[in-house]
C-alpha cells in the first residue's frame, strides 16, 4: 500500500524565518556587507567560484553570505544561478605563460629566469593568532613597492622540454568534452577529467594527492613551478570573427613534475601533473595536478592500482554538490522504503523463532 | 553589418512566447501557430522563422543556412550560433530556398535520438482543413494541412525520414509569421 | 561582413579592452568632459550571460573547460556604427557604455578626440595599477646569497 502525505508547510516556513534570523545573528552587531566579504575573505571566495565552476566574485560573495558561510551551500547556489545565465560561447584557451604575476615559486630550480617571487603567501608565517587583529581600527598595512616591476616568466617545463626531459603536450585542436553540457562517460579524455578536478571538492583532492605522496599510486612529484596572477580572457563573438579582450581574472597554475620511466616508444622523461584553478588556491590546484598525473596512468601505460589512478572512483565522487545531493537526500522521507524492511526484519525474526523449538526437539 | 536590425524587444517574454508557439506545433502536428510578428528580419528571412531561430538557436547549436549574407550576419549576431558549411553538422538548418535532403541532416542516433537536426523550411503559404492528411500522435484522427511551396519529392524523403524512428529530422514549416510543425513521428498522406 | 583584419582591428582591440577593465563611473566621467554624443539606438539591450573559460593541459596542450565567468554584451547603433561591448562581470552600465565608445571610436571624426580624452587616460590608470601590483610582486621575489659550501 502506498499513502501519499502532504503537510508540514507550515514547519517549514517557520523553519526559513529561524534560518534568516540565525544567519543575521545578533542584531547588535554591524552587518556583514557582501563587499567585506568579497574584500576581507577573498579565499573564500575564490574557493566558491572554484567549486561553483562560475568566475564572478561578487556572486561568491553574495552566496557565502547566503549560505552563512557554508563554502559548499554557497557554491551550490552559484551552480544553481549560473543554470539562469546563457552561455555566450567558449573563450580561447587562456594563455598562462603570460599570467600578470604576483606569485610564481619553483621547487626545481633555484635560479631561474623570473626568479623566485613570493607573493602574499602564509608560507612563512608562524600560525600563531594574530590578536591584533581582534582590536578594532587595525592599522593598513602596504606590500612595499620595488622599483623595476616583475614581468613575464618563462615557464620551467618548457625550459625542460627544449631540452628534450619534459614530454611536451600534445594538442590536437579538438572541442573538449563539456561536463555541463554532456554527462560523464568513461573512458574519460584528459580535458574532460581536468574539468571535473578544477571543480571538484578541494578536500577530497587534497586527500587523494596526499595518498599519491604515501604510497598509493608510486608518484614522486616535484613542484615545477606554481604561479598565481592575473590572465586576459579573450573571446571571440561570432558578429564580430575576432577576439577581443573581456578582462582579467585572476588564476592559479600548478604544474607538478613527475618521473616517467618511458615505453616502447617513448625515452624516459618527466612528465606533467597539471592543476589550474579560479581565484588564488594553491593547494588546491597542487591537489589537482596531483591527482591528473595519477589519471594520466592508463594513457601512459602505468599500472592502476591507486584509488587516485581510477578514474571512475575520482571523477565519480569527486564533485561536492553531487556528493551533498546523494549524501543529504537521506534525510528526505523513505517511510515506505523504511516500513517494508522493518516488515522484512520482522518475518525473518519470525520464521527464525518458529525454527529453533523444532531444532531444539 | 550596418542594415543590423533588433531581434525580440523583450528576449525573455518574446522568446518564451515562441517556444511555447513551437511546443504545441510539435504537439499538435497541422496546426497553425503565430510568431515572430513584430519582428523585421533581413530579407529573405520571414517573421516566423527568425523568431524560432532566435528562440532555439544559441552558442550550442550549430546552424546551416542558405539565407544569404544579411541573413547569416542577423543570426550570428542574435543568436551566437556558429554557422556551418555541411549541412549534417548542423543542429539546426535553416532553408529559404530548396533545403537540403533529409537523409543529409543529423539524424541522431539509437542512443541519442535527440541529436536529429531540426530544419526550419520556409514555405510560402500554409493552410488548415485541406491538402495532406496528418496521423500520429499529437493527432486524436486525422489533421489536414496544406502547404504552399513544400519542396519537390518532399513527402516520400517524409516516409523514408519516418522509417529510420526514433532517429531523424524534425521540420518546422514557416510563412509569414505562421508555423507549423511536422515532427519526426507524424505520418503524412497525399491530399 | 569581411572584417579588417588589419592594424585598424588592432586598434579596436586596444579600446575594447581598455573599456572592458574599466568601471562604468570611470567611463562617465571622462565621457562627460566631452561634448556629447548623439543618442544611440540599442541593438541589443544589455545582457548579462557566460562565457566558458578555456585553459590548457599543461599550460600548453589540448583545451580543457575550466569553468565559466558572467560576462555582460550590449550593442549599439550610433549613426551608421554598431558598437559592441562584451565586459567580464555583470555591469549592464558598463557594456552599453563599452558599446557606445566602440561605435563612437569607428567614426574618424571623433576618434581622436575620444581616444584622447577617454581611453588614453583610462588606459594609463590601467597600467599604474599593473605596475603598482608588479612592483610589489618584485619587492617580494627572494635573492638567494650562498652560505658556505660544504661538500
Amino acid at each position: 500500500m502506498y499513502v501519499a502525505v502532504k503537510g508540514g508547510e507550515r514547519a517549514i516556513s517557520a523553519a526559513h524565518a529561524w534560518l534568516e534570523e540565525t544567519r543575521r545573528g545578533d542584531a547588535s552587531v554591524p552587518e556583514l556587507a557582501v563587499a567585506q566579504i568579497e574584500q576581507q575573505m577573498p579565499l573564500a571566495v575564490d574557493r566558491v567560484m572554484a567549486e561553483g565552476s562560475c568566475h564572478d566574485r561578487f556572486l561568491a560573495a553574495l552566496a557565502i553570505k547566503q549560505a552563512k558561510g557554508d563554502l559548499i551551500e554557497a557554491a551550490f547556489l552559484l551552480r544553481a544561478y549560473r543554470t539562469t545565465l546563457p552561455r555566450f560561447g567558449a573563450s580561447e584557451p587562456l594563455e598562462t605563460a603570460r599570467m600578470r604575476l604576483r606569485r610564481r615559486i619553483s621547487a626545481t630550480y633555484k635560479d631561474l629566469p623570473g626568479g623566485q617571487v613570493l607573493g602574499p603567501t602564509f608560507d612563512y608565517t608562524h600560525r600563531l593568532l594574530d590578536f591584533a587583529l581582534a582590536a578594532e581600527g587595525e592599522e593598513r598595512a602596504t606590500g612595499p613597492e620595488a622599483s623595476a616591476p616583475v614581468g613575464e616568466a618563462p615557464r620551467v617545463t618548457e625550459l625542460l622540454a627544449r631540452e628534450g626531459l619534459m614530454q611536451r603536450e600534445r594538442d590536437d585542436e579538438a572541442e573538449p568534452g563539456d561536463l555541463t553540457r554532456q554527462p560523464l562517460a568513461f573512458p574519460a579524455e584528459r580535458p574532460v577529467r581536468l574539468q571535473n578536478l578544477a571543480r571538484g571538492d578541494e578536500g577530497f583532492l587534497l586527500a587523494l594527492g596526499y595518498s599519491t605522496q604515501r604510497g598509493y599510486g608510486n608518484a614522486h612529484p616535484f613542484v615545477g613551478e606554481i604561479r598565481v596572477g592575473h590572465v586576459t580572457v579573450e573571446f571571440t563573438p561570432p558578429e564580430l570573427g575576432f577576439p577581443i579582450e573581456l578582462g582579467e581574472i585572476g588564476i592559479t597554475e600548478c604544474q607538478m613534475v613527475n618521473q616517467f620511466k618511458g615505453s616502447r616508444t617513448e625515452p624516459a622523461q618527466f612528465t606533467r601533473g597539471y592543476g589550474l584553478v579560479f581565484g588564488h588556491g594553491e593547494r588546491r590546484a597542487m591537489a589537482m595536478a596531483l591527482v591528473d598525473r595519477g589519471l594520466r596512468a592508463r594513457e601512459l601505460g602505468e599500472d592502476v592500482t591507486a584509488p587516485a589512478q581510477d578514474e571512475e572512483f575520482v571523477l565519480y565522487h569527486s564533485d561536492n554538490i553531487e556528493a551533498t545531493g546523494f549524501v543529504e537526500h537521506l534525510k528526505l522521507p523513505h517511510y515506505v522504503d523504511f516500513q517494508s524492511e522493518l516488515e522484512n526484519l520482522r518475518t525473518i525474526r519470525k520464521s527464525a523463532e518458529q525454527a529453533l523449538p523444532e531444532a531444539a526437539e | 553589418m550596418t542594415m543590423l536590425t533588433a531581434g525580440f524587444a523583450d528576449p525573455v517574454l518574446d522568446a518564451q512566447a515562441t517556444f511555447r508557439a513551437v511546443l504545441e506545433a510539435v504537439s499538435r502536428p497541422g496546426r497553425i501557430q503565430r510568431a515572430g510578428g513584430a519582428l523585421n528580419p533581413p530579407a529573405p528571412l520571414n517573421q516566423a522563422a527568425a523568431a524560432v531561430l532566435l528562440t532555439l538557436a544559441d552558442a550550442d547549436t550549430p546552424l546551416w543556412l542558405d539565407g544569404g549574407s544579411a541573413a547569416e550576419a542577423w543570426l550570428r549576431f542574435h543568436c551566437g550560433a556558429p554557422v556551418v558549411a555541411q549541412p549534417g553538422a548542423a543542429a539546426f538548418a535553416l532553408a529559404t530556398g530548396m533545403p537540403p535532403a533529409l537523409a543529409a541532416l543529423a539524424q541522431g542516433t539509437e542512443e541519442e535520438p535527440q541529436g536529429g537536426a531540426t530544419l526550419v523550411l520556409q514555405v510560402s503559404d500554409l493552410a488548415e482543413g485541406e491538402g495532406w492528411h496528418l496521423t500520429g500522435p499529437g493527432i486524436e484522427h486525422e489533421h489536414r494541412l496544406r502547404v504552399t511551396g513544400a519542396p519537390e519529392g518532399f513527402l516520400s524523403a517524409w516516409v523514408a525520414n519516418r522509417a529510420g524512428f526514433p532517429c531523424g529530422v524534425d521540420v518546422v514549416l514557416c510563412a509569414g509569421d505562421r508555423l507549423t510543425a511536422l515532427p519526426r513521428t507524424v505520418m503524412i498522406a497525399e491530399g | 561582413m569581411d572584417h579588417m583584419i588589419t592594424a585598424d582591428t588592432e586598434k579596436r582591440r586596444r579600446w575594447m579592452a581598455v573599456l572592458a577593465r574599466a568601471a562604468a563611473d570611470e567611463i562617465a566621467g571622462l565621457l562627460a568632459t566631452l561634448p556629447p554624443l548623439p543618442a544611440h539606438e540599442r541593438l541589443r539591450a544589455p545582457e548579462t550571460g557566460l562565457v566558458m573559460v578555456r585553459g590548457r593541459a599543461g599550460g600548453d596542450g589540448a583545451p580543457f573547460n575550466l569553468g565559466e565567468m558572467t560576462v555582460t554584451r550590449c550593442a549599439v547603433r550610433l549613426g551608421d556604427a554598431v558598437g559592441h561591448g562584451y565586459v567580464a562581470g555583470r555591469d549592464k552600465r558598463q557594456a552599453e557604455l563599452a558599446a557606445l565608445l566602440d561605435a563612437a571610436l569607428q567614426d574618424p571624426a571623433r576618434r581622436d578626440a575620444l581616444m584622447e580624452g577617454v581611453i588614453a587616460p583610462l588606459a594609463t590608470r590601467q597600467q599604474a595599477a599593473r605596475d603598482a601590483e608588479a612592483r610589489k610582486a618584485a619587492a617580494t621575489r627572494v635573492d638567494f646569497f650562498a652560505m658556505q659550501t660544504t661538500r
